[in-house]
């Protein structure tokens, strides 16, 4: 390799990691290929779709559009920092409980931008969560779970129950 | 049994199986996984839509030995994709017949050297003229596929069509034009492959289907069933995107791996995978209509072509559906659909959901608007004066023996939304605002399972073992992709056995592991597959019943001593339960006559939507669904798939474009090719009525495909309403929206001048 590699310090999800990278290369390969973090997904390469979301100094960024060495000495959250000794993040446990995930490619990023949402704004209302979730595209949901899970982590799980408005019927 | 409504498991909101693995960021994608000195593989592409290959050249500033190359030579069996026709070659070999057909492809250890080296092989190419439109295709502008360009034709006929005309009081024509859609799944297609001499190819990838993969790589190897192994990774949606076109990419990663003796991995990026993989097929569909003065239909006319792409693929299949979805819901004496595939130098189109049923109805919905408009009856009253009822027949004289409830649908329909009072309202606040709302409506049914006699050929095994440690195991080669297989066939075979969801695991996806219960496509799983798993599931408290002293009523402990007990006596603890024809299925592919599926859901879509005439464009505020889909088996993901479906429908109608220049998608990037977002997806209603269907899974029929059938005639027959204006071509992009409204405000003027 003809390229200058640079020493990176950064801290992800509380632990402190050095490494050799090429200054350059995208803060999503250095989470999923030095790092091993492989929750952060790349979805798009160009800053659409936000599935390689995760927090930056309490930012949220798209990692694909982070050249690692933007990145040093900061402190990145991903995915994988969310649950605390096995259990559940809020998030996660409203995700799982009112259809926030299918195919679940999309899902570290969505959760990334609701926690991101929720740091700022803990108790959203419908709107405040569709613009906080705007860069992040799921193809599976319709958004509609997603919202409710969010609203129930963030106002408890029987509020998002009451806005619940399907029901089911036996017609005969 | 099956139909019982007290059950545990069954119907209840149970949270995702593989739920917390994806919470956690830990379900392993195959981009996730990496193989012991694996190398990454890339593919040379055709710049050119049609023509003849006359030199491969490699740029002599690269060092070839560094790379594994490989050409059409390298093949060791068919040079075929196995799907129905295997005219799609696996890699193009002396001609091209669409932009972004594989030629050569390359395998290194580096993907930024990868990058490079494709950039460094130079094809010479002697063009040959290309087809790019249906009517260019029909035309025989060139014949760029078999004699005359045609895939395949279906003539469907009931009564005499011809002689209908004379008797009719109204007359009404219309054509309808639908768009190429790309699934847009957020994990872009990817596989891993291995070859050894005595193993052979194995291959991981984000698929539907595991045996369509495996069936292909057969002729593509030359190898026995069993030196081909096929693994499904954790699949980051699919849609139909991942049914056909995983069979080319995984044979393209094995040819690397055979010949560079590294496991190679092959993941496009979204440029590639949206350039050259498959989107749904673009149509052109002519209804004449004869109505009595009563408005009841005497005669339907439908003609349908699709634009199918360079090789056939699954286009013949498409085609069916969207020919026996076209009659839409309704009784007509008189019905002729005479459908064409049609061969064009682009990329194929495949598998999408709906598979065809979209382009249909939207055409049908349409053109009952415009024929509500044009003899003047209110839409609704149309429509109800003419649904299928029980006892009717369909257009391929198909006895609705079970019950058809669309009348109570609507109803809901129209009571959920407040369809009647809404119209009022917009009518009488459009006038003085330049935002124009209007309320629409689509009246539909999806058929569940392959079309005709598909099941019965398919023929799919299933079944549940049980292991030593305890671990009921669900063998299917059914994939999850999203849609909640796992869940639901965990759900079915924990519900029959009296188990917890803990108790039963998904074998894994792996074809050295599990029978072919089918592809995971057509809105099968739950309905065919689950019915499957559920007579597995008694047939194996038969058999402990019978071997080892089982009681009638058992506990769960009682259950896993008993399996023991049949282990040690026995052996291994596995029942097997083989697809059976339903009882009175007739179908006839020759005439296309008969039960063309083995059941239906049925559904009413309501859309309000507002046309800004400042800014030209169209939002949809409220979506209404109502929906008979047979048992709902979990509420939570059968609404998370109705949602899903309408916010792909809203997309189909209002945003998505694939554009096309000489027969290549210019606009391949997710910032040129617009999906709905959480700012554009409205609330969505879900309403389902339930009417068990006593031969699907614990009473389910179809659901996965159903909710994209009906958003683009809803809106579009809502914009109708809003505007006045016939749209009949999605998508309908705000440009569109402003040359129809500008080309009714000139013909407005001139009548007043």
């Amino acid at each position: 390799m003809s390229e200058c590699w640079s020493r990176i310090h950064i801290t992800v999800n509380g632990e402190d990691r050095t490494f050799h990278v090429p200054p350059m290369k995208r803060l999503l390969d250095v989470l999923r290929e030095d790092l091993h973090l492989t929750g952060t997904k790349e979805g798009c390469g160009e800053g659409e779709c936000g599935s390689c979301s995760v927090r930056m100094n309490g930012e949220l960024v798209n990692s694909c559009l982070v050249p690692v060495l933007q990145a040093e000495g900061a402190s990145i959250e991903t995915v994988e920092g969310l649950a605390n000794a096995g259990e559940l993040h809020p998030l996660q446990q409203a995700f799982l409980a009112c259809g926030g995930a299918q195919c679940g490619i999309c899902t570290p990023g969505m959760l990334m931008a609701a926690t991101q949402l929720l740091a700022r704004n803990p108790h959203p209302d419908m709107a405040e969560i569709r613009e906080g979730l705007a860069g992040n595209l799921c193809r599976c949901t319709g958004f509609k779970r997603i919202f409710e899970s969010v609203l129930a982590a963030a106002h408890g799980p029987d509020d998002a129950a009451n806005r619940e408005t399907e029901q089911a019927t036996h017609a005969r | 049994m099956s139909t019982h409504a007290t059950t545990r498991i069954v119907g209840a909101p149970v949270p995702r199986k593989e739920g917390v693995d994806k919470l956690l960021g830990r379900a392993r994608y195959v981009d996730d996984i990496e193989r012991e000195g694996m190398w990454h593989g890339a593919t040379v592409r055709s710049s050119i839509p049609r023509g003849l290959i006359l030199s491969i050249e490699f740029d002599h500033r690269i060092d070839w030995s560094e790379f594994t190359v490989v050409t059409a030579a390298d093949i060791p069996g068919e040079n075929h994709i196995q799907l129905i026709n295997a005219d799609q070659p696996c890699l193009a070999d002396g001609k091209v017949n669409h932009c972004e057909e594989a030629i050569v492809l390359l395998a290194h250890p580096s993907k930024q050297k990868l990058r490079e080296a494709v950039a460094g092989v130079h094809i010479e190419y002697e063009p040959l003229p290309p087809v790019f439109t249906i009517e260019e295709s029909e035309r025989q502008d060139a014949v760029v596929w078999g004699a005359d360009n045609l895939f395949k034709s279906f003539l469907l006929e009931k009564g005499d069509v011809d002689k209908a005309w004379a008797g009719a009081a109204h007359i009404v024509e219309g054509e309808y034009r639908t768009g190429a859609q790309e699934h847009l799944y957020i994990e872009n297609n990817g596989v891993i492959a291995e070859y050894s001499e005595e193993g052979g190819v194995t291959v991981w990838g984000s698929l539907q289907c595991p045996y369509y993969v495996h069936k292909s790589l057969l002729a593509v190897f030359d190898l026995p069933a069993e030196k081909v192994r096929v693994i499904q990774t954790e699949t980051g949606g699919a849609f139909g995107g991942k049914e056909d076109y995983p069979s080319l990419l995984a044979a393209h990663a094995a040819l690397l791996a055979m010949k560079s003796g590294h496991a190679v991995k092959m993941v496009y990026d979204r440029m590639e995978d949206l350039a050259a993989t498959t989107k749904r097929h673009p149509a052109r569909i002519r209804h004449r209509t004869a109505l009595d003065r009563d408005g009841k239909l005497l005669a339907m006319d439908i003609d349908l072509a699709t634009d199918g792409g360079a090789y056939s693929t699954l286009s013949p299949t498409v085609l069916s559906r969207a020919t026996l979805h076209s009659p839409g819901p309704y009784v007509c004496p008189n019905v002729r659909v005479r459908s064409r595939s049609w061969a064009t130098n682009t990329v194929p189109y495949g598998a999408f959901r709906g598979f065809g049923a979209p382009q249909g109805v939207f055409a049908m919905e349409r053109h009952m608007d415009a024929i509500a408009a044009a003899i003047g009856i209110d839409p609704i009253e149309l429509r109800r004066r003419n649904f299928l009822h029980d006892g009717d027949t369909t257009a391929t004289q198909q006895v609705m023996r079970e019950p058809v409830i669309l009348d109570q649908l609507l109803d809901r329909a129209l009571e959920q939304s407040d369809y009647y009072q809404k119209r009022a309202q917009f009518a009488r606040e459009n006038p003085g605002s330049a935002i124009k709302r209007g309320m629409g409506i689509a009246a539909f049914y999806h058929g569940a399972g392959f079309t005709g006699s598909g099941e019965r050929f398919l023929n799919s095994l299933a079944g549940l073992d049980v292991t030593p440690e305890g671990k009921v195991r669900v063998l299917v080669s059914s994939t999850e992709f999203g849609q909640g297989t796992n869940t639901v066939l965990t759900q079915i075979a924990a519900e029959v056995l009296g188990l917890d969801m803990s108790d039963v695991l998904m074998a894994p996806a792996d074809t050295a592991i599990v029978p072919n219960s089918g592809p995971t496509v057509a809105s099968r799983t739950a309905m065919v597959v689950g019915k499957l798993i559920e007579r597995a599931g008694l047939q194996l408290i038969e058999m402990l019943h019978k071997d080892a002293g089982l009681d009638e009523s058992f506990t769960r402990e009682e259950f896993f001593s008993a399996c023991d007990l049949y282990r040690a006596a026995k052996g291994e603890v596995v029942s097997l339960s083989r697809y059976e024809a339903l009882p009175g299925i007739f179908w006839d592919d020759k005439t296309y006559r008969g039960e063309a599926y083995p059941a239906f859901a049925w559904s009413i879509h309501v859309a309000q939507v507002a046309v800004d005439t400042v800014t030209y464009s169209a939002e949809v505020e409220e979506y209404w669904t109502v929906q008979e889909v047979g048992r709902v088996l979990n509420p939570v993901l059968a609404g998370g798939q109705i949602e899903g479906g309408v916010a792909q429908g809203i997309g189909y109608a209002l945003y998505e474009k694939v554009l096309l220049q000489n027969g290549r998608m210019v606009n391949n990037q997710m910032t040129n090719y617009i999906m709905p977002t959480a700012e554009d997806v409205p609330q969505i209603y879900v309403h389902f009525e339930e009417i068990p269907f006593r031969h699907g899974g614990y009473g389910a029929k179809g659901i996965g495909e159903l909710p994209h059938d009906g958003p683009a005639p809803a809106i579009l027959n809502a914009i109708r309403d809003a505007t006045g204006v016939s749209f009949c071509a999605i998508p309908l992009l705000p440009e569109d929206l402003y040359a129809g409204l500008a080309a009714r405000t000139a013909v407005e003027e001139a009548a007043t001048v």
